[in-house]
Formats: structure tokens, C-alpha cells, sequence
């Protein structure tokens, strides 16, 4: 392997086999693989049968290309046209019009059932689905023509996963996530505005590599980007649990990096991992939240392009947290022995004697016998006079 | 001339008993909401259980961190306390998935004073410790004037007086509804802090009209909930949830000033369904009663002092 590396990777790629080595165990680790799992990825990648790959972009504004391209450990543009066969990319394709269609058509006939399909953008179905055409054909009729040899199907972005930008408001040209033109496949949605490019590359490699999906939440996200709210992991949490708001921009508490959630931030309804992973790969800081803006829920459906910035989230706990005590919690560590024996000892005596003194009732003269004498004289002699 | 002492007796007895005959004693009615009654409105619906109100109380009111496994870490009270004058509780059922739902379900409770109108730890204290403020109703503790029996923490039907029994000279403490902020025009710490508006400041009334305006509302519709106080612009949208239709503290014991809206029944919120007739206003009718006059005690001192001379004797007497 090491030769193979050695011989096909630098000069092809530019990468180095160190770098590369470590771009694959970084990959198994936002996957939650062991870092022994590099190595696998690595061969994966290197296996000179690439993984083909058909990406349809629908209604979409190249963000997420943008970001994919942007992945930066190492220069990602190389690795990804290396590991996978990208055989249709309307963005990062040379050819153009019919030859790229021919192209398309080509490689989806050649790897039926086998090839990976991935969608950005989201579908029209308003009059037809004519707001947004490819090849004098609707987006709809090539994701149904593509989506029927596809060995996976994944939505890159919000648009793809759930529609998006498009979607929202009056939602002008009917436009809907891919699940909605496809309900009888599983598609894997990696939502976002853009989405992180290493939750898609995760997802992807992971297929590439073992040939399975990760474990998908009830919005078929994978779990191990989506598994948590951005408010659990969010390193302006404990200004949060202490109280301390920005309540405007630019006031104390923002110059401070106080909570965001008064500003309306959503990370408390929205689920993703960016304070977990961050973007760009230059460091603490690099997310909305860290810039100092609220999360404004991007990958959140009926959230994202909804909610309207300002307003506050609804902070969704799946259970209440531990922390808080209980409507009728206990108090106290109960009695002590050395207290228990003191109150029995107490107790003790005092039932003995009332113990004591119920046999001593009836015995006990309680008026003295003289003066008993002295009364009876006396009733006897008013007994007289009368 | 001469009255002997039994004669005299005999027609005090008789007489003040005569007296009191055709004037028995009247029911005291529950006390009158003050003139310019504050009041505090809890939504626990729109209570995410920040705890952000119980860092202000303790910053307001200079209370030091209570810990329950006595690491003084994190402010983990149990319970309201000598220490902690307004928690946040829970209340969980089975698996609790849904907030504000009864089974399954859970939902946040904010305890503190609730300040009665007509308050059950006023009637009992034996000094002036516990007053209410004629104007607005504050309900505030004295300890200048206490004695510290602790009638009030028994009295209370909401369990809220608490004493300090950490301290070798412990106190009675409690929330004052902040009136140290208040005579300085700032609004009660835990609602200045509240980030949803779950706690409401304004008058009684407005508090008792926007308890019902919400109430009014049809759920799943949208309610622009206002936050700190009525008219602060800065308003909450959120979905109206399934309120229980009732605001705690309207009637129960009388009324309280602060009051409460939640989606799970009260009870299970350890609010007691308490009656509309304050437990004070019993009490005290009761009490007026059988003191009225001094009639009874001294009737029964009579009855007393007559058995037991018959049982003497006069020879009992010197």
C-alpha cells in the first residue's frame, strides 16, 4: 500500500502521503470510526475502481459546492476528483451541452445500480417543474431518471433535504426536497446553508469505504453530524445557564460573547454540529455563533428562512435535564443513627413513665387523708343544720 | 353595703354573657386586593427552564450558592430555602418527551411567594414580622420584629417562608418581590432576566387580563407574548399552547398577586387546589369568635373556678 501511495498519490494529487494519511484518519473520526479506520479509508480511496458519482444541481445557488470545495485538509478539489469518479458536476465539469449529457447517460447506463447520486438544490413542481430546466428537460424527470440506478441518493444542503430558500415564504415555484419526488428511497439528507463539507465527505467516504450509510435520525440525517441541538454544544452555553444575554448588537453583553438567544439565536431548536466541528478549518470561533451572530437554524426545517431572525427559539429539550429539582423532590439525608438514638432513648423513658404512672393511679391518695376527714365532718354538719 | 365576692361573679358572668347574646361574633370575609396591587404573571408554557430568574434572585437579593451534594460548584438548590428564594422545578411523568404535557410529559414550575392577598403568614405571626403593604400588596418579613417561631413556614399553603437553619441564628427568608429594585423603578430581577417572557410584571389587573387573553387564544394559533412587561415592544411569537383553563391565584385562598398559567394540571405542579375562602379569614373568624368579648374564656373561667370550689369546698377559701 505504502508503495502505491507513494507512486500514485504525490505526483497525481500533490498531496503528500502524510497528509493524505491524515485527512483519511480525520474523516474516521468525524464518523466516529477508530482511527485505525484511516487506513481503510486511505485503501478505499486508492483503489483504482473510483466510486462514480452523478451530482444534479436543481434549484441551488452553488453554496454548496462552494463549501465542499473549500474542505481544506488537504486541498480538497484533488481528493475528490481523485477518490471518486465525478462523472457529471454541472459546476466543476470541462465539457458543456450535449457532450456532457452524453457523458451523464454514459457512465449511468455503464454503472446501473452501482454509481452515487448526489442532489443540491431543490426540485419546482409548480406548472410542470418548467422553472427549472437542464437539457430542455425538468429537474424533476432527471432526478427520477438518475434516482432509479442510484446505489445511494444523497441531499446536499437545505434546498435538496427539505426545499430550502426556495421553499419558504409563498414558495413561488412549488419547490420540494428530493424525498418528496422520491418517497420510496431512503435519501440521506446532509442539510445546511451551506451544509459542512465534512459531514457530506464523512458520509460519502463512509459509503465509499465500507459501502454503508450511516445511522440516519428520524429526518434521515446522519446522526453523527445531526445527532445533537447546536445549543448542547455551543461555547456560549454557560453564559446561558447563568442568565447573561446580549440583549442588542454591539451592547456590553455581546462585547462580552454573552448568549445569543435573546438576539433570537436558534440553536436551541436546531440540530446540527457546527460549534462541534467548526468551518473553514481556521480555528475557535469559526461558526455563526462564535462570530457573534445568532445560529439563524439553516439546517432546520421550519426554522431556517422561516423563523424570522429576531424571534426566539423554542428550546427544545427531548427530556427535562437532570439539574432541575423535582416538584416534590426529597430533602434532607434523613435522620441520623446518632439522632435516631437520642429521640428513642427520649422516647423510651417517656413511655415508662406513663407506664409507671398508670400503675400508680388509684393507688396514690391524690387529697391528703386528714383533709378528707375534715370535709366529710363538715357535710355532715351542713347535713344537720338543714 | 357589701357584695359578696361570689354574687359579684355570679352577675359579672351572667351579664356579659347576656351581652353577648344578641351580637355573635361576624364571619371575617377574605381581605380586599390592595388599591395598587402589583402583580407577576408565570406562563410555565413559555419557561424553557433557563434558571436565568434564580441567577438574578441570587444576584439581586445577595443570596450565596446552595448546593445539594455540598460542592459549591454549581447552585443546585432542592427546594426554596434560607438561601434560595425562587426555584425552578420540574415535573416529569414516564418518558417525559412533550413539555407541558401531562403523561409523558414535563413541564417547568417557578417557585417563589406567591404574596396572597390575604396571606396566611400575616394572620398567624404573633409579632408585626410578616406585614403586606396597604398600597401594592407586597407581602415582606421583619426580622427586626421576629421572634422567630416559625408559625408563618407552617402556615404558608404554598410552603414558601423559609428558615435559614443552616445558621446558628438562623431567619425567616423570602421572596419580597424585589421591592428594593422596585423603589428603585427597575422590574423584579427574575423578570428583568426571564428571556421568553414566562414571567410578566405589571399590576394585578393587567396580569389577571392577560392570564385570560391567553387563555382566550386558540391553540396552535399564534400569540405575540410580551416580555418583562406589557408594553415592551420587544414581543415573543410563539404557538399558543393547550392551557389548563384556569389562572392559579385568581381565587385560590383568597387570591394571590402573583399568578400562573401552565399546560399540566396545578396539582401536579404542587400547587394545591386550595378554596376560594382564605385559610387567614377562617382562622381569624374562628378565633374573633370564641374571644369575642373575652366572653368564652372568661365563661369558661367561671366554669372553671365554680367546679373546682365545689370540689374544695369553702373551706378551700381564706
Amino acid at each position: 500500500m505504502t508503495s502505491d501511495l507513494d507512486l500514485h498519490l504525490e505526483p497525481a494529487t500533490g498531496v503528500s502521503r502524510r497528509g493524505f494519511l491524515k485527512f483519511c484518519t480525520g474523516v474516521a473520526v468525524t464518523l466516529g470510526l477508530s482511527p485505525a479506520a484511516g487506513v481503510q479509508i486511505a485503501q478505499a480511496v486508492m483503489n483504482p475502481k473510483r466510486q462514480p458519482v452523478i451530482w444534479l444541481s436543481a434549484q441551488e445557488c452553488t453554496g454548496c459546492t462552494e463549501s465542499l470545495l473549500r474542505a481544506y485538509h488537504p486541498t480538497l478539489e484533488n481528493l475528490i476528483l481523485d477518490m471518486i469518479s465525478l462523472d457529471y458536476s454541472e459546476t466543476l465539469m470541462a465539457g458543456a451541452g450535449h457532450q456532457a449529457e452524453q457523458a451523464r447517460h454514459a457512465s449511468m447506463e455503464e454503472n446501473y445500480g452501482g454509481y452515487l447520486l448526489v442532489v443540491d438544490g431543490s426540485i419546482p413542481t409548480k406548472d410542470g417543474g418548467i422553472y427549472c430546466k437542464v437539457a430542455n428537460r425538468t429537474m424533476q424527470e432527471h432526478l427520477e431518471e438518475a434516482a432509479a440506478g442510484a446505489a445511494a441518493i444523497v441531499a446536499i444542503g437545505s434546498c435538496a433535504s427539505w426545499g430550502g430558500i426556495p421553499s419558504s415564504g409563498i414558495n413561488p415555484t412549488g419547490a420540494v426536497g428530493i424525498s418528496e419526488i422520491l418517497p420510496d428511497k431512503t435519501i440521506i439528507n446532509i442539510p445546511g446553508c451551506p451544509p459542512n463539507p465534512y459531514n457530506f465527505l464523512s458520509t460519502v467516504l463512509q459509503f465509499v469505504t465500507f459501502g454503508t450509510l450511516p445511522a440516519l435520525d428520524a429526518k434521515n440525517r446522519p446522526k453523527f453530524a445531526y445527532g445533537r441541538l447546536i445549543h448542547e454544544n455551543c461555547e456560549r452555553r454557560p453564559h446561558f445557564d447563568a442568565g447573561r444575554f446580549a440583549m442588542e448588537f454591539g451592547d456590553e453583553g455581546h462585547r462580552q460573547g454573552w448568549c445569543l438567544y435573546k438576539l433570537g439565536c436558534k440553536g436551541p431548536e436546531t440540530y446540527a454540529n457546527c460549534p462541534a466541528i467548526l468551518f473553514g478549518d481556521v480555528g475557535s470561533g469559526s461558526w455563526p455563533v462564535g462570530t457573534g451572530h445568532p445560529c439563524f437554524g439553516c439546517t432546520e426545517e421550519g426554522v431556517g428562512f422561516t423563523k424570522p431572525i429576531h424571534a426566539l427559539a423554542d428550546v427544545e429539550s427531548v427530556t427535562p435535564p437532570l439539574a432541575f429539582a423535582s416538584v416534590n423532590q426529597p430533602k434532607g439525608e434523613g435522620m441520623t443513627p446518632g439522632a435516631a438514638g437520642v429521640v428513642g432513648v427520649a422516647a423510651g423513658a417517656a413511655a415508662g413513665a406513663a407506664a409507671v404512672m398508670m400503675s400508680r393511679l388509684g393507688k396514690v391518695e391524690l387529697i391528703p387523708e386528714k383533709k378528707k376527714k375534715k370535709k366529710k365532718k363538715k357535710d355532715k354538719q351542713a347535713a344537720a343544720e338543714e | 353595703m357589701s357584695i359578696k365576692r361570689r354574687d359579684f361573679l355570679k352577675a359579672a358572668v351572667t351579664g356579659s354573657a347576656v351581652a353577648a347574646l344578641p351580637a355573635p361574633a361576624e364571619a371575617r370575609p377574605n381581605l380586599e386586593v390592595p388599591p395598587n396591587a402589583i402583580g407577576m404573571l408565570y406562563d410555565a408554557t413559555l419557561c424553557i427552564g433557563c434558571k436565568a430568574c434564580m441567577v438574578g434572585c441570587k444576584e439581586a437579593n445577595d443570596m450565596p450558592v446552595e448546593s445539594a451534594d455540598q460542592s459549591p460548584i454549581w447552585d443546585t438548590p432542592v427546594d426554596a430555602s434560607g438561601k434560595t428564594l425562587n426555584i425552578i422545578k420540574v415535573y416529569r411523568d414516564g418518558t417525559a418527551e412533550v413539555k407541558d404535557r401531562e403523561t409523558d410529559g414535563f413541564s417547568f414550575v417557578k417557585r417563589h411567594c406567591l404574596h396572597c392577598v390575604d396571606p396566611g403568614c400575616i394572620s398567624v405571626c404573633p409579632t408585626t414580622a410578616m406585614r403586606k403593604d396597604p398600597d401594592n400588596g407586597i407581602v415582606t418579613h421583619h426580622p427586626d420584629a421576629c421572634i422567630g417561631c416559625r408559625y408563618c413556614v407552617w402556615a404558608c399553603p404554598y410552603n414558601v417562608p423559609k428558615w435559614d437553619f443552616d445558621e446558628a441564628f438562623g431567619r425567616i427568608n423570602k421572596c419580597q418581590f424585589c421591592n428594593h429594585r422596585l423603589a428603585e423603578g427597575l422590574l423584579p430581577a427574575c423578570v428583568e432576566q426571564c428571556p421568553t417572557g414566562a414571567s410578566l410584571f405589571g399590576t394585578r389587573e393587567e396580569m389577571l387580563e392577560e392570564a385570560h387573553r391567553r387563555l382566550a387564544q386558540e391553540p396552535g394559533s399564534t400569540y405575540a407574548y410580551p416580555r418583562n412587561t406589557l408594553d415592551d415592544p420587544n414581543r415573543h411569537e410563539a404557538t399558543v399552547p393547550h392551557y389548563i383553563d384556569q389562572v392559579y391565584g385568581e381565587t385560590q385562598g383568597g387570591g394571590t398577586q402573583v399568578l400562573i398559567l401552565a399546560g399540566v394540571p396545578f396539582g401536579k405542579l404542587d400547587l394545591p387546589d386550595i378554596p376560594e375562602r382564605s385559610f387567614a379569614s377562617i382562622s381569624e373568624t374562628i378565633q374573633s369568635t370564641v374571644y369575642k368579648g373575652m366572653i368564652a374564656p372568661l365563661a369558661l373561667l367561671g366554669g372553671l373556678m365554680f367546679v373546682s370550689r365545689r370540689r374544695l369546698g369553702e373551706g378551700g377559701e381564706k
